[in-house]
């Protein structure tokens, strides 16, 4: 015999049932019965933001940390709009996020109700899918389809919008809890061809000059020990993309630093001279591969990805293999193994020391230590802030970022040990991501060390989130790079339009963070000093504050630029290695 | 580039049909003709579209439908022979001498005349695309009144089958 609940409470329910810790949202009238069926139970724990866009990126950084989904619920009009970035930044990287959204009464809709947005019309571009629920009956089913969907094949957000009637506590219906879903129309592929399993593993033992570049759906996979254990049998170089930085240990010799805009010069040099490239869950972006008529002009490509649609949708695909990353990479290293061993007269360590040799010259002349130029002055540089972070938590912080030159800079200088540790939004480029994003990984965590990096203007995004932090005892340490500007706007000012700043600039009326984070009950320290800057970081991290959140200001050089940066229109050679110096082969510009 | 036409099986739900048509406008492509309806199975909807395209743009757009996960199954008619024909309505001012040859005209091309007044003829063609645009084309311009089309459907002949 099923029971017999209402609407709202089969909601709840079916979230106990799919095991949801946490749920992140903001309350409002169409969402009450709901909130009311919350108040009710124990099992869920419903964490209560400060602004709805706030919710859902926390759910995301939940999310991105954990593998599992992270699940957020919104009022109708205003809550749900405001849900949208975060929504949009969770599909554009692609992360499991279940949104329930209340909607007016169903015999409101379309009369321009109060609070009324039609959710899955406004959310429809931006989300993996979405529905509008018309009966209390179909809330289980719905909720199970919705994890089903965002947890699996490539993850994304689902929208379930639920008209204010259907949780109606005064109208039930039997209440089962479905245990599996099958969908006719969705059925996401798991295992690669192994015709094209055979031919990838050939090309790989024959490459002389192979670099794999793995990206974000290495980490969402959790195939990082998998892409390990293949690119340490090959030798072979690894760089990561922005979103897949750590699935490669990031102190590993066989890394070679992050490639694309602002990559390593001997990650984008290695790119561009390859002759085989192993693209996995990387999706030929556009920061990555500048200007696609000349990517990689002699290189071979296989690409790996569970999504059909990434494959060959930038850069033609020699190889294509549709498949889960995990499972591609195991069964190729196992190929790859077998075929190695055929060429008993060529291992592989051996016919890549030329290309390691080549690799090496070209680190020794551009790589990251040469870019950046430590001050005399005692001016703190941006880079020296992310090389103290790295030192004083040992590279075992889970790192979240916002968006500019201090995400940039992050990215280059903290070297991840594993996926899931670097946390940012990546294609959507979301300001405002990084605290929120902090904050539902130290839900996920609640004794990890979180950290995020972010810059001044991102962190007034969602600065209100401080208040939440004090109400459930996170203690992120905040640490701001603070260049007293929209520092990568005002770097392509530099660059591109003469050094105009047309609107990235507002140092005369900055807060002062410090007792702007005291005001929301926290600590606060401000440095712009070299000399101060690793002992108040050892003091964030230290022991003494472990239950409190710090917020440390520091003041950098605010003309430092990030580089490299690919020059626009170029091939992946082609770079700005500092302010007088390029990369360029002189076949352009 | 070249005319291509899409038939794409589709779960006949709320919000299925806005999301093919919200694809083609998110990302660019354009859609020539559309239509819809339920099949023998009521819980499924078959849609033809007819699109322009290069191969690799065809392929891409195949791909982001199948993405879509009340998109059950797509087939790219032209891959293989298929029957495609449309519907036209043609409203005709048709008085004194040019009646009868509005009259021929549609005798020529094998439409109906499904309609008839003092002054105008109503005519129905069924055929290729091509056709109904050779029929339209055959008239004097400034006697059309009014022309309502529905759009290709097609299926793909011999064995061939878009099912569940
Ligand atoms: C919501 C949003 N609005 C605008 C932008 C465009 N944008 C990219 S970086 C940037 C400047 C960020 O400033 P800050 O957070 O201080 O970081 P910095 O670059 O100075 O390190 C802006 C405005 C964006 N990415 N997101
Ligand atoms: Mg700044």
């Amino acid at each position: 015999m099923s029971e017999t609940l209402s609407g709202a409470d089969m909601l709840v329910r079916a979230l106990q049932d799919e095991g949801v810790e946490y749920l992140f949202g903001y309350p409002g009238g169409a969402a009450l019965h709901i909130y009311d069926a919350i108040f009710k139970q124990q099992k869920v724990e419903h964490i209560l933001v400060r602004h709805e866009q706030a919710a859902t990126h926390m759910a995301d950084g939940y999310a991105r940390a954990t593998g599992k989904p992270g699940v957020v619920l919104v009022t109708s009009g205003p809550g749900a709009t405001n849900a949208i970035t975060g929504i949009a930044t969770a599909y554009m990287d692609s992360t499991p996020l279940v949104v329930i959204s209340g909607q007016v009464p169903t015999s409101q809709i379309g009369t321009d109700a109060f609070q009324e947005t039609d959710m899955v019309g406004v959310s429809r571009p931006v989300v993996k899918h979405s529905f509008l629920v018309r009966d209390c009956a179909e809330i289980p089913r719905t909720i199970k389809t919705a994890f089903h969907i965002a947890t699996t094949g490539r993850p994304g957000p689902v929208v379930i919008d639920v008209p204010k009637d259907i949780t109606d506590p005064a109208i039930t219906a039997p209440y089962d809890y479905p245990e599996a879903i099958s969908l006719r129309s969705y059925k996401p592929a798991k295992r690669g061809n192994g015709r094209q399993l055979r031919k990838a593993a050939r090309a790989l033992a024959e490459a002389e000059r192979p670099i794999i570049y793995s990206g974000g759906g290495v980490v969402q996979g959790d195939a990082g020990p998998a892409l390990t254990r293949l690119a340490h049998r090959l030798g072979a170089p690894v760089t990561n993309t922005l979103m897949g930085l750590g699935a490669f240990p990031g102190d590993d010799p066989q890394f070679i630093g992050m490639l694309g805009m602002h990559g390593t010069y001997e990650a984008n040099m290695a790119m561009h001279h390859a002759d085989v490239i192993f693209a996995v869950g990387a999706r030929f972006d556009d920061r990555v591969t500048n200007n696609p008529d000349k990517f990689c002009p002699n290189a071979r490509i296989i690409h790996v990805d569970v999504d059909p649609a990434s494959i060959s949708k930038i850069i033609n695909a020699d190889i294509p293999i549709v498949g889960d990353a995990r499972s591609v990479l195991e069964e190729l290293d196992a190929l790859v193994e077998a075929e190695l061993g055929k060429r008993p007269e060529r291992p592989a360590a051996a016919a890549g020391k030329a290309w390691w040799g080549q690799i090496g010259e070209w680190r020794d002349a551009y790589g990251l230590d040469h870019v950046m130029k430590p001050r005399e002055d005692g001016v703190i540089l941006p880079q020296q802030v992310i090389q103290s972070l790295y030192r004083a938590t040992g590279g075992e912080a889970y790192v979240t970022s916002d968006v500019g030159q201090h995400q940039m800079f992050a990215a280059q200088y903290y070297k991840f040990p594993e996926g899931r540790r670097w946390i940012n939004s990546g294609g959507l480029g979301t300001m405002g991501f990084g605290l929120p994003a902090a904050m539902g990984v130290q839900f996920a965590y609640p004794k990890a060390t979180v950290a995020c990096v972010t810059g001044e203007g991102s962190f007034m995004m969602n600065m209100q989130e401080l208040s939440t932090c004090l109400q459930y005892g996170l203690p992120i340490k905040i640490i701001c790079v603070n260049n007293q500007a929209l520092g990568m706007v005002k770097q392509w000012q530099d660059m591109q339009y003469s050094g105009r700043h047309s609107q990235s600039t507002y140092s005369d009326s900055l807060p002062d963070f410090k007792t702007l984070a005291e005001a929301f009950g926290h600590l606060g320290f401000r440095i712009d000093h070299t000399s101060d800057l690793d002992a108040a970081m050892d003091e964030a991290f230290s022991a003494k504050l472990k239950d409190k959140v710090v917020f440390v200001d520091v003041w950098v050089d605010p003309d430092e630029h990030v580089y490299p940066m690919a020059i626009k229109g170029g091939s992946m050679r082609d770079m700005y290695l500092n302010k007088i110096t390029t990369s360029q082969q002189g076949d352009y510009m | 580039m070249s005319r291509r036409v899409l038939a794409v099986l589709l779960e006949n739900e709320p919000g299925a049909l806005s999301r093919v048509v919200g694809l083609f406008a998110q990302r660019n492509y354009n859609i020539e003709t559309l239509t819809v309806a339920p099949t023998e199975d009521p819980t499924l909807s078959r849609v033809t579209l007819s699109t322009d395209g290069s191969d690799q743009k065809i392929e891409q757009i195949t791909k982001h439908l199948n993405r879509l996960v009340d998109v059950v199954k797509v087939l790219d008619l032209h891959e293989a022979a298929c029957v495609e024909r449309e519907l036209m309505f043609v409203k005709i001012s048709a008085q004194g001498a040019d009646r009868a040859e509005v009259k021929r005209t549609c005798d020529i091309f094998r439409g109906q005349i499904v309609d008839v007044t003092a002054t105008a003829y109503t005519v129905q063609l069924t055929g290729e695309s091509g056709k109904l645009d050779a029929f339209i084309r055959a008239l004097d311009r400034s006697a059309i009144i009014e022309v309502v089309r529905s759009g290709v459907s097609g299926i793909s002949r011999g064995e061939k089958v878009l099912s569940a």
